[in-house]
């Protein structure tokens, strides 16, 4: 599942997974767990509201409940299982995307596959230095990328090298190398500095008091292949515009 | 033409040229063995095969054969004969594209126009230093580019300055500027030692045994813009994992130390 903690403007979600899974890894319930938080969320949104999402211990999220797929009764079955995550994670990745206020990834440890891919959903990604890598281990498991994830990912990594060592080539990256890439925006050497240092970004970030929706219109805009894989709509920006500046904004 | 050796998993292509061309231009022959090579290569692929492409002497490819074109029997003709080459080369950048496989460019020398197309169709590009440049002399010619070759070149050079200077200024770029500029990832001062630094990173991919087809596939949904353009389909992704067992899918004890 995942836990949610309002501090002032902040709001901040951990991730706990299912029955102590200490890799909180998603499943169903905590997949529809968090779809449910991120909306609830959305709805609570007033100017200067930042979400902060992390995790407990040495795993952000090692990705979908591959181990809740293999209990199914066949091959098939199994297939479904993990069919049915990816697709119920799009909405996820998507309400992320069309968030009312700026997003901070603290990543207090391992982010793998649709852990790594939640993360990059995030405007800013803090991560740990002492503990965890980034890693893509779909290649080495045989398994190709859902549209989404490669949509994000492509995104979110411009540069072909990156893209071909993260995703291609599953290696393993850690914080300054992650920093050095592009893909982490500062490491921090423990789990306690790296939420420290989301909550004085997430402070910062909540001065600025941004209007939400136009916050999360500007950024759908930057990103109109990923929203279109994402199904997110792209409302003209010229017609909202025009409206706050009537209002008196 | 071109020539193909297996060492163990390592597929290496040659490019020879035609008649001793030692700038070993892409005329219909040279490509028709491309083609007919890549297919070959993608058939006999198993999980850790990679494929190297190289040639010997100051060159690596300069291209489409110019020469033949003009020796037509008028502009027109010169023209068409210049667009069949242009045409037929476009299924072998999507061969290399779905490749099932980690491919290397090493290249012995100079890499001009669509032997520089050539190039960046491959995952990755080793090159030599002390002799060859990396040349676009389209704009210098006053000939536009094919569809697939901007494509090509705006999926692997994502930066507007050297896009304008490569693509749209015909720089010429050494192997020490060319890693500056992203274009190509090491540069080695001779041609022994740009080929061995080939296979010892073919030697490292071969290790991970990727399933070749699942890699092609994941190769192909971060281009899907140049795919679009190449004609390449994408498959979906639940097709795929009923199909194959995939490398221990299901077994996930991810090693993360």
């Amino acid at each position: 599942m995942c836990s949610l903690e309002k501090r002032g403007t902040l709001f901040i979600l951990t991730l706990t997974g299912t029955d102590g899974d200490d890799q909180h890894r998603l499943g169903p319930q905590v997949i529809a767990s968090l779809l449910s938080t991120l909306s609830r969320i959305a709805a609570e949104a007033i100017p200067g509201s930042v979400l902060i999402t992390t995790a407990h211990g040495r795993y952000y999220s090692t990705g979908f409940d591959l181990i809740w797929a293999r209990k199914a009764e066949s091959g098939a079955a199994a297939a479904n299982r993990l069919h049915s995550m990816v697709n119920s994670l799009k909405p996820v990745a998507a309400a992320l995307m069309a968030l009312p206020m700026p997003t901070i990834a603290a990543l207090n440890g391992h982010a793998a596959a649709a852990g790594f891919l939640l993360a990059i959903c995030h405007d800013y990604v803090l991560m740990r230095s002492d503990v965890g890598v980034l890693y893509m281990p779909e290649v080495d498991l045989g398994l190709p990328l859902p549209d989404y994830f490669a949509a994000m990912f492509r995104s979110k990594i411009r540069s072909p090298t990156v893209m071909r060592e993260v995703v291609m080539s599953g290696v393993k990256v850690k914080a300054a190398e992650g920093v050095k890439m592009g893909m982490v925006d500062s490491a921090h050497d423990s789990a306690e500095s790296v939420v420290e240092a989301s909550m004085r970004l997430a402070e910062k970030l909540s001065r600025r008091k941004w209007v939400g929706d136009v916050y999360a219109d500007i950024r759908k805009s930057l990103y109109p292949d990923a929203c279109a894989v994402l199904d997110l709509p792209l409302k003209p920006l010229l017609e909202r515009g025009i409206l706050e500046i009537e209002n008196g904004a």
